[in-house]
C-alpha cells in the first residue's frame, strides 16, 4: 500500500510499486486528464507537480513520490493555476487538446516560479511539451498574457 | 458539380424535404420528429461539451438540432473534433441561421449513421476529412438552423395570434414589437414541435451574418483547459480490459508460436490471444498489460516479411525514374522544347517517409452488445469501420453503434481505408468471446512503427528557359506508393494507371509553362501507407515551388515577380502571394545570413502564401524566424479558427521541413518515439502572421492547405540567404 496526496486528498494505493505515477493517477485514482503520450519524458503530455515541481509522471514510479503532494490539471486551484486556465479559454489556444493538461501544469510551474519571464525562459521551461497541432504561438502568447493578467502594470522583461 | 461552381444561395428558397445539395445528393433530415431509436442515438457521442436535461418536449427539427426546455441549442456535429475547430465550426452555421445566442449552443458528437450524417461530398459515405467538413455541410447545417427558427417563429405566431412576419428573431429570443411580448427559444420548444416542417426555408444574405465571419470562442475549450474532456484513451467502461498487442517486428510477418505462461503469470493478466495482426495481452489496466507484453514471448514467421531498407528503396525509385511513367498531364512537346531550350536546369528531391505521430496514439474501446457491437473511438470513418467492424462478427452494420469521442490529433490517421486498429480491436473482442469490454492501446512505439505512413517520394524535375528567361518546357517525374491501390477508392481515384493523390499539386500546377509534362510510377511496397495531413501537395508542392525559385534564379529574376508573370489566369493564387509579400515586406533588404522565400500553393480548393524569413546561423544551423500567411477560403466562417488552422499546419508541415523523417533499417522501423522522431517544438516556431483574403466565394477547408506550403518557404529562403539548393527533405544545409 503506497500512500499520496493528489489535489489534496490523501490516498491509500494497492499498487506494484513501480507502476508510474501516471498509470497510478488515470487508471487507479481514475484522473484522466493527465495524458499519456509517449511514456519516456519526450512529451510532457503526463505534466504534473510535485511538491510544486513538474514532474513527468510516466518516467515516476509511484514508489518514489510515497508521503508526496501530487497536483493534476483537474486540481489546480491556486490564483496562478486559475489565471493560465483562463487565459488559454481566452485565447482559445487548444486544438485537438490532448497534449494542453501537460503544457498548462508546465505554464503554472514556471510562472509560479518566475512571474515574468523572458522569451527565452519561456523556451526553456515549454520545449518539453510536445503539440503536434503546433498550437505553440498560442501557447507562447498566453504564457505571456497569464503573466501580465498576474502582475498587472508591470512591464515584459 | 464542382466545389468552385456553388454560388452563394442569399435569399433564395429552399425546399427543405428534398433539397439537393453538393454533389447532388438528398438530405438525409429526420423531419418532423424523428423515431425514439433516432432520438436515442442522436444522444450518443460522449465528445460534447456541457449537461444538457433532453426531456420529452425536446424540439428537435431535423437529424442536426436539439433544442430544449431549459434553453439549450444542442447541434449535433457529424464530424470529429481532432483540433481542427469543427464543432465550432458546424454549430456557427446552424446558429447563424437559427438566430440562436452563441453562449446556449452546445455541441455533440453524431451517432455513425450514413443516412443522416453522410459527408455530402463522399456520397453515402459518413466521415472526416479532405478539409470538406465546412465545404460540404455550408449549406446543409444553415438551412438545418432556418428550418429550426421557421418553426419556432410558426410556434409563437399561433400562440401571440400575430403574422409570422412581424416576429424577429435574436439571440435565442423571439419578439413582437408592436405587442410588447417576447419568449425564448425554450419556452416555445414544445409548441415549436408541434409545428409542421416547413417546406422551404430563407438562408440570410451573408451582409445579414451575425456570427459567420466574427471571433466566436471555441466550443472545446473550457473542457481542454480543465482536463474533462474525454478521449478514446479516457474510457472506463464497468469490467474493461486493457488491451496491448505484440505487433510483428517487420511488416508481413505472422505469429509462428507464442509462449504466453509468463505474460500470464503477470499479476493483473486476465488473457494473451491471437490475432491476424499478432498477439494481445489483456490486463486489468495499462500496467499489467504492458508488463505482460514484456514478458510474453513470440516468435515471428517473417519467411514473407518486407526486408528492404530505405537507402534500397530509394535506390529502386531513382532506377525507376529513369522510364517515362504513367502520365499524368501532357502538353505540348516537352522533349522538343528541352532540346530547344537555350537553358535547361534539372533537380530531384528524396521525401522520407513520415508519420502522422498524433500525441494520443491510435487506441479503441469496444463491446459486444445485445445484437451488436459498440464503439468508444475519436473516430473519424464511421461508415468504413462499421463496415469492416460488422464483417468480423458477421452482423449488419447497422447494428455497429459507434460513440464518437474528441480525437487527440489524427492528421489523416483515424481515417484508415483499412481500419486497422478498430478491427484490431474487434478481432481481440471476438478473441475473448466478447465476455469483457476492451480498450486497445497504442504506445508510442507502436503507433510510430505499425505503419500507416505518408509515403516516401522521389521526384526529378527538368525544364528549359528561352533567351529572354521565360519558361518553356517542365518534365515532373513522381516515383512513390499509390495509398489509394487496394482501397475501396482506388476505382474513383485512380484514373488510367494515375492515383490521383499522388500527383495533386504536381498535374496541376498553375503557371503558364507552353510544354508540361507530368508522369508517375506507383512502386508495389508492402510497408502500409496512408494519407497525411495535405497528402499529395505534402510532396508536389515543395518539388514545385522550389524549382519555380531555380527557374527564378537561373532567369536572373525576382522569385516573386516571375511567379506574378505565370499565374495571369489564377487570381486567387495572385491575390494570397501579393498579401503575403505584401506584409512580409517582400524586397526590403535582409541582414547578411539572413534570407527570405516564398511559396503558394492551392489545396482542397483553398490557396495560401507563405512568406519565410530565416536566419543561417553557421554553415550547418539556421533558425525559421518569421512566416507570414495569407490565406483566401471563400467566406471565412470562424476568422480565429481560420488563423489557428493557419498556424498549427503550417508547425505541422515545418516539423517535417526541419526534422522528421521515418527510416527503415533491414525491413525494421528505425525510430520508435519522440527522442528520434523528431518534431518542432516550441524553442522552434517561429512568429507567425496570418492575413485572409476577404472572399464571398463559398467556404473552403483549412485543416490542411497551409501545412504543404512551409517546407518549400523555408527552402526558398535558406537558398535566397545561402545560393544552396536542397534535393531532400528534412532540409540540411551542407558546409
Amino acid at each position: 500500500m503506497i500512500e499520496l496526496t493528489i489535489n489534496g486528498t490523501v490516498q491509500q494505493l494497492d499498487v506494484d510499486p513501480d507502476i508510474p505515477l501516471l498509470w497510478a493517477i488515470r487508471d487507479v485514482v481514475g484522473l484522466t486528464g493527465t495524458k499519456y503520450g509517449c511514456g519516456i519524458a519526450q512529451c510532457g503530455a503526463c505534466t504534473v507537480h510535485l511538491d510544486g515541481q513538474s514532474v513527468r509522471a510516466c518516467v515516476t514510479p509511484v514508489s518514489a513520490v510515497a508521503g508526496k503532494s501530487i497536483t493534476t490539471i483537474e486540481g489546480l486551484d491556486t490564483i496562478v493555476g486559475t489565471t493560465v486556465q483562463e487565459t488559454w479559454e481566452k485565447l482559445d489556444v487548444v486544438q485537438c487538446g490532448y497534449c494542453q493538461s501537460g503544457q498548462i501544469m508546465s505554464a503554472v510551474a514556471l510562472l509560479s516560479k518566475n512571474p515574468q519571464p523572458s522569451d527565452e525562459d519561456i523556451n526553456a521551461a515549454m520545449a518539453g511539451n510536445i503539440c503536434r497541432c503546433h498550437t505553440y504561438v498560442r501557447i507562447r502568447a498566453a504564457v505571456k498574457e497569464a503573466s501580465q493578467a498576474l502582475h498587472p502594470g508591470r512591464s515584459q522583461s | 458539380m464542382s466545389r468552385d461552381d456553388t454560388m452563394l444561395p442569399g435569399r433564395r428558397r429552399f425546399l427543405v424535404a428534398t433539397v439537393t445539395a453538393g454533389a447532388g445528393l438528398t438530405l438525409g433530415m429526420c423531419l418532423g420528429g424523428c423515431s425514439r431509436e433516432d432520438k436515442e442515438s442522436a444522444q450518443a457521442g460522449p465528445g460534447k461539451t456541457g449537461n444538457r436535461i433532453i426531456s420529452d418536449a425536446a424540439f428537435e427539427p431535423n437529424a442536426f438540432v436539439r433544442i430544449t426546455p431549459d434553453d439549450r441549442v444542442t447541434v449535433i456535429v457529424k464530424h470529429l473534433e481532432m483540433g481542427q475547430g469543427t464543432y465550432t465550426g458546424i454549430a456557427t452555421l446552424v446558429a447563424e441561421e437559427l438566430d440562436a445566442g452563441w453562449s446556449q449552443v452546445d455541441v455533440e458528437g453524431a451517432p455513425a449513421d450514413a443516412a443522416r450524417y453522410n459527408n455530402l461530398f463522399w456520397g453515402k459515405l459518413q466521415g472526416t476529412g479532405g478539409s470538406t467538413a465546412i465545404a460540404n455541410s455550408y449549406e446543409q447545417m444553415r438551412k438545418a438552423g432556418a428550418a429550426a427558427r421557421a418553426m419556432l417563429v410558426a410556434a409563437a405566431a399561433k400562440q401571440w395570434r400575430v403574422p409570422p412576419e412581424e416576429i424577429t428573431v435574436r439571440d435565442g429570443v423571439l419578439r413582437h414589437a408592436a405587442k410588447g411580448i417576447q419568449a425564448s427559444f425554450g419556452e416555445l420548444a414544445e409548441l415549436a414541435a408541434q409545428q409542421p416542417v416547413p417546406e422551404d426555408v430563407f438562408l440570410k444574405e451573408p451582409g445579414e451574418f451575425r456570427l459567420i465571419g466574427t471571433r466566436v470562442a471555441r466550443k472545446d475549450s473550457r473542457a481542454k483547459v480543465d482536463g474533462t474532456a474525454v478521449f478514446t484513451q479516457d474510457m472506463k467502461l464497468p469490467g474493461m480490459l486493457t488491451a496491448l498487442v505484440a505487433h510483428p517486428p517487420r511488416f508481413g510477418a505472422r505469429v509462428r508460436s507464442f509462449d504466453a505462461v509468463a505474460a500470464r503469470a503477470v499479476a493483473g493478466v486476465h488473457d494473451v490471444v491471437e490475432i491476424p495482426s499478432g498477439v494481445a495481452v489483456l490486463g486489468k489496466d495499462f500496467w499489467s498489460a504492458s508488463k505482460g507484453r514484456d514478458a510474453l514471448q513470440v516468435d515471428w514467421d517473417e519467411s514473407a516479411a518486407f526486408m528492404s531498407g530505405s537507402d534500397e528503396l530509394m535506390a529502386q525509385y531513382q532506377a525507376l525514374a529513369d522510364k517515362p511513367g504513367k502520365v499524368a498531364r501532357s502538353e505540348g512537346d516537352v522533349s522538343a522544347a528541352l532540346g530547344s531550350a537555350a537553358k535547361t536546369l534539372r533537380t530531384s528531391i528524396a521525401f522520407p517517409y513520415l508519420a502522422h505521430a498524433a500525441l494520443e496514439p491510435m487506441n479503441c474501446v469496444m463491446q459486444r452488445s445485445e445484437g451488436g457491437v459498440e464503439i468508444w473511438n475519436g473516430e473519424q470513418y464511421q461508415t468504413p469501420d462499421q463496415n469492416a467492424v460488422a464483417k468480423v462478427f458477421g452482423i449488419g452494420p447497422e447494428k455497429v453503434k459507434i460513440n464518437m469521442l474528441y480525437a487527440g490529433g489524427s492528421f489523416g490517421r483515424r481515417a484508415n481505408p483499412a481500419s486497422d486498429y478498430v478491427l484490431e480491436t474487434a478481432h481481440i473482442v471476438k478473441a475473448i468471446g466478447g465476455k469483457a469490454p476492451v480498450k486497445l492501446v497504442w504506445t508510442r512505439e507502436d503507433d510510430m512503427r505499425a505503419g500507416y505512413y505518408r509515403p516516401m517520394y522521389y521526384h526529378r524535375l527538368e525544364a528549359g528557359l528561352d533567351a529572354d528567361g521565360n519558361p518553356v518546357a517542365w518534365q515532373h517525374r513522381i516515383v512513390g506508393q499509390s495509398i489509394i491501390a487496394d482501397t475501396a477508392f482506388e476505382g474513383a481515384l485512380v484514373k488510367d494507371g494515375v492515383d490521383v493523390t499522388s500527383v495533386e499539386g504536381a498535374a496541376n500546377m498553375p503557371y503558364a509553362i507552353p510544354n508540361i509534362h507530368v508522369d508517375l510510377h506507383s512502386p508495389q511496397v508492402p510497408v502500409p501507407v496512408q494519407w497525411w495531413r495535405s497528402v499529395g501537395s505534402t510532396h508536389t508542392a515543395f518539388a514545385v515551388e522550389t524549382f519555380i525559385d531555380r527557374l527564378a534564379a537561373a532567369a536572373g529574376r525576382d522569385p516573386l515577380a516571375l511567379r506574378r508573370a505565370l499565374l495571369q489566369d489564377h487570381p486567387r493564387h495572385l491575390g494570397v502571394m501579393e498579401l503575403a509579400a505584401e506584409n512580409a515586406g517582400w524586397g526590403t533588404p535582409m541582414a547578411a545570413g539572413r534570407g527570405r522565400g516564398i511559396a503558394v500553393h492551392e489545396s482542397f480548393n483553398t490557396y495560401v502564401a507563405q512568406v519565410a524569413e530565416v536566419t543561417v546561423h553557421d554553415n550547418k544551423r539556421f533558425t525559421v524566424d518569421r512566416v507570414v500567411i495569407a490565406v483566401d477560403c471563400g467566406v471565412a466562417v470562424n476568422p480565429d479558427v481560420i488563423r489557428a488552422q493557419m498556424e498549427g499546419g503550417m508547425g505541422f508541415g515545418l516539423s517535417a521541413a526541419l526534422s522528421s523523417a521515418l527510416t527503415l533499417d533491414a525491413g525494421r522501423v528505425v525510430q520508435s518515439n519522440f527522442h528520434d522522431y523528431l518534431v518542432v517544438r516550441l524553442d522552434q516556431m517561429p512568429r507567425v502572421e496570418v492575413h485572409i483574403v476577404k472572399s464571398a466565394q463559398p467556404p473552403t477547408g483549412v485543416g490542411e492547405p497551409a501545412t504543404p506550403v512551409i517546407a518549400p518557404a523555408v527552402a526558398n529562403a535558406l537558398s535566397n540567404a545561402t545560393g544552396q539548393h536542397f534535393d531532400h527533405l528534412p532540409l540540411t544545409l551542407s558546409a
